[in-house]
């Protein structure tokens, strides 16, 4: 069982527990996604006087989602330090950073935001360590809130992974959950490659219990690899970022109805851990991949044409897409009708089934 | 942040260069001068692809580049910045391999001569000579980066987030701006609103200087001025060198659809190694036998980087794969096999 889906039955047992016991509840063993980044920070900052913190209002602040809340305390405000809103200009700061000796962890403060630093991104970070024959390091790590969920205004709920993740030179990752983010991001940061790191803001608030010895006793999967985060045997659903509660959730719905569903966390979206992903899809004979991002040409289309190339003959089914439609990302009451429902998620399963 | 250097976009004027760097530097102008000649030589052969010469700039590129400090300092170039590799000692046979097409940033090892990958992006790099600058003050050492950019590219939104970031994180940073008058096709006068591109320094609140590219001593006072700013911790400088485009944008460019033959020939009195060599003989710094002995010592150089680089072997397939990621790449390693079986 995954650690998402055990977070909410033990989140009420402990609640339940100090509420017997009449006195108030001890701190709280859980930690938020938030939290998990923050320490991931933390830890990387403390671990390498190399690492560097900094983007928009990431200092003083915190961020806006206060993910490096506390950091420019504890680290000081040479390592820790506020830009000007120049997106492109924070990019281009890290690659010449990165060629002086240090290790870069910039942050885009929104998703949409990215697209004014598609320069500094795709022409430079992802090519200076090719340009310069593997001399000039690039062990950069550019964090991105990213994806919809949280009715936020325009530019605030894009998803840019099948853009970066056509980029040679860039490996891209995306946590679902809270310790597993801890663990991605350290790996990400502790990686000599540059990282484009989307976080589910949606998810920023998702609490899981801490582990007993803490965050880095939580399990630690190999940098690339995907995981099961709930094992099933009539179709697998691929998802990452967000979308992997979503399918967690529409799996409940199915095992109602004696359906199991196999549910694989991508969280590496390139390299993509492709032959995992196709050996569930070959065990469940089919697979359903979801995705935030408009339907055309997105990440989806990849994952299914990994699958079908290396699973064709164990397939039941087509592959089958649930993804955002082909529209710009829209406002606030459209927002649950453009992102993958459960239904829709349920109706491509019986499909699968069906087909 | 408190305000800096009030701007001061005014020509910069400096005294003659002591004789002896006078005649070293008159000899880089002289060889670069004649690398480029043959280059453009090797693109009419056909041995390389395109070539972008850098003729009419060489007192811009080897006054600036003089004044750094090879073993402190970095350079961030864009393409046509031969002189500035030439004067920070580069491979030039490395530099050239560009424009054979080679390899895209060069064969020379762009962190140990201190002289960042050639990048044909002309705002791209500048914003990485603040990071690279800001990682010398975070560090407490005292190189400066010299970020190499024209006309053209000040236009670039890059420019103005990398001046501006320089300015607020006081990065130890030297923005050389050779305004060679052509961007491509397009005059200064389609390209700089205001006129002035060292004007725009005030409102960084960094100094901003203006000097003229061709006078070598100038060039070479300004950048050296600029530099100790820059290393006591008085923050970034941007100069405006103002030179010329002797020739096309490149091999590939005909100036005769946009601009007038007779502005090339009025340029040619104001070539800077006709007045380097002139200043040279003025302050009786060097002779008849000198210059004699520079033209064949700077042609024989020439000629040996071209017969370097025509010989230069072709990079190996492999190269196509081995510097994409440090890190194992499952999906790479899988495409290289496909190469191996069916492509090598």
């Amino acid at each position: 069982m995954s650690p998402t889906a055990t977070a909410g039955t033990a989140a009420a047992a402990t609640a339940a527990t100090a509420a017997e016991r009449g006195r108030a509840a001890a701190p709280p063993a859980h930690l938020t996604m938030r939290d998990a980044l923050n320490r991931a920070l933390d830890t990387a900052l403390a671990e390498d006087p190399a690492t560097l913190v900094f983007g928009e209002d990431v200092g003083r602040l915190g961020g806006v989602f206060r993910v490096t809340d506390g950091l420019q305390r504890r680290h000081g405000a040479d390592r820790v330090f506020d830009t000007p809103i120049a997106e492109s200009g924070i990019v281009g700061l890290a690659v010449g950073l990165a060629m002086n000796g240090w290790r870069p962890v910039p942050e885009i403060q929104f998703d949409g935001f990215a697209y004014p630093a598609v320069d500094q991104i795709v022409n430079q970070m992802a090519r200076m360590h090719y340009r310069s024959r593997g001399t000039a390091p690039m062990p950069i790590t550019l964090r991105v809130p990213s994806f919809g969920g949280i009715q936020a205004p325009e530019h605030h709920g894009e998803s840019l992974e099948a853009l970066f993740a056509h980029v040679p030179g860039l490996r891209v990752a995306a946590p679902a959950d809270p310790l597993d983010a801890y663990h991605l991001l350290l790996q990400s940061i502790r990686g000599d490659d540059p990282v484009v790191f989307l976080e589910p803001k949606s998810r920023y608030w998702d609490r899981a219990p801490l582990p007993e010895g803490g965050l880095a006793a939580a399990p630690e999967l190999p940098v690339g690899a995907s995981r099961v985060v709930r094992p099933g045997r009539h179709a697998t659903l691929v998802a990452w970022g967000a979308m992997v509660r979503r399918c967690l959730a529409a799996a409940d719905l199915a095992a109602e109805d004696g359906v199991e569903l196999e549910v694989v966390d991508l969280r590496w979206l390139k390299p993509l851990d492709a032959d995992a992903v196709a050996a569930s899809a070959a065990r469940t004979r089919r697979a359903v991949v979801v995705h935030e991002a408009p339907l055309t040409a997105g990440l989806g289309g990849e994952v299914a044409a990994l699958v079908t190339e290396r699973a064709f003959r164990d397939l039941a089914a087509p592959v089958q897409r649930v993804t955002g439609f082909d529209v710009p990302y829209p406002a606030g009451p459209l927002e649950p009708q453009y992102l993958p429902t459960v239904d829709r998620i349920l109706f491509a399963v019986q499909r699968t089934l069906e087909y | 942040m408190p305000t800096r250097e009030p701007p001061d976009p005014r020509p910069h004027r400096a005294r003659p260069l002591p004789p002896d760097l006078a005649r070293r530097l008159y000899r880089l102008m002289l060889t670069a001068r004649m690398i480029d000649t043959e280059a453009v030589a090797l693109q009419r052969q056909g041995v390389f692809p395109a070539y972008v010469s850098l003729r009419g700039q060489e007192a811009a590129q080897v006054g600036s580049a003089a004044a750094m400090d090879p073993e402190r300092d970095f350079a961030f170039p864009t393409y046509r910045e031969l002189a500035v590799a030439l004067t920070l000692g580069v491979d030039m046979v490395g530099y050239l391999a560009s424009h054979r097409a080679l390899w895209h940033g060069g064969l020379y090892d762009p962190m140990a001569s201190r002289f960042a990958p050639i990048n044909a992006v002309v705002g791209g790099p500048v914003p990485h000579a603040v990071g690279w600058a800001l990682g010398e003050r975070l560090a407490g050492r005292t190189g400066v980066a010299v970020s190499y950019f024209g006309d053209g590219a000040s236009s670039e939104g890059d420019v103005h987030e990398a001046m501006n970031l320089a300015g607020v994180l006081t990065a130890p940073v030297v923005f050389v701006c050779q305004n060679n008058r052509w961007a491509l096709s397009v005059p200064n006068e389609r390209q700089i609103a205001g006129g002035s591109v060292a004007a725009r320094a005030a409102g960084y609140g960094m100094a901003g200087v203006t000097v003229d590219g061709d006078d070598l001593a100038a060039v070479h006072d300004a950048t050296r001025a600029a530099l100790e700013r820059a290393r006591s911790g008085g923050g970034p400088t941007l100069i405006e060198a103002l030179t010329y485009r002797a020739g096309p944008h490149s091999t590939s460019d005909d100036t005769s659809r946009y601009r007038d033959p007779a502005e090339e020939r009025a340029w040619a009195d104001r070539d800077p190694l006709v007045r380097t060599r002139a200043a040279l003989e003025a302050a009786g710094a060097a002779d008849a036998a000198f210059f004699a002995a520079a033209e064949a010592e700077c042609r024989a150089e020439a000629e040996r980087i071209r017969d370097g680089v025509s010989a230069a072997p072709e990079p190996p397939g492999t190269d196509l794969f081995d510097h994409v990621f440090r890190e194992p790449a499952p999906h790479l390693a899988a495409q290289r096999r496909v190469w191996e079986e069916e492509v090598r």
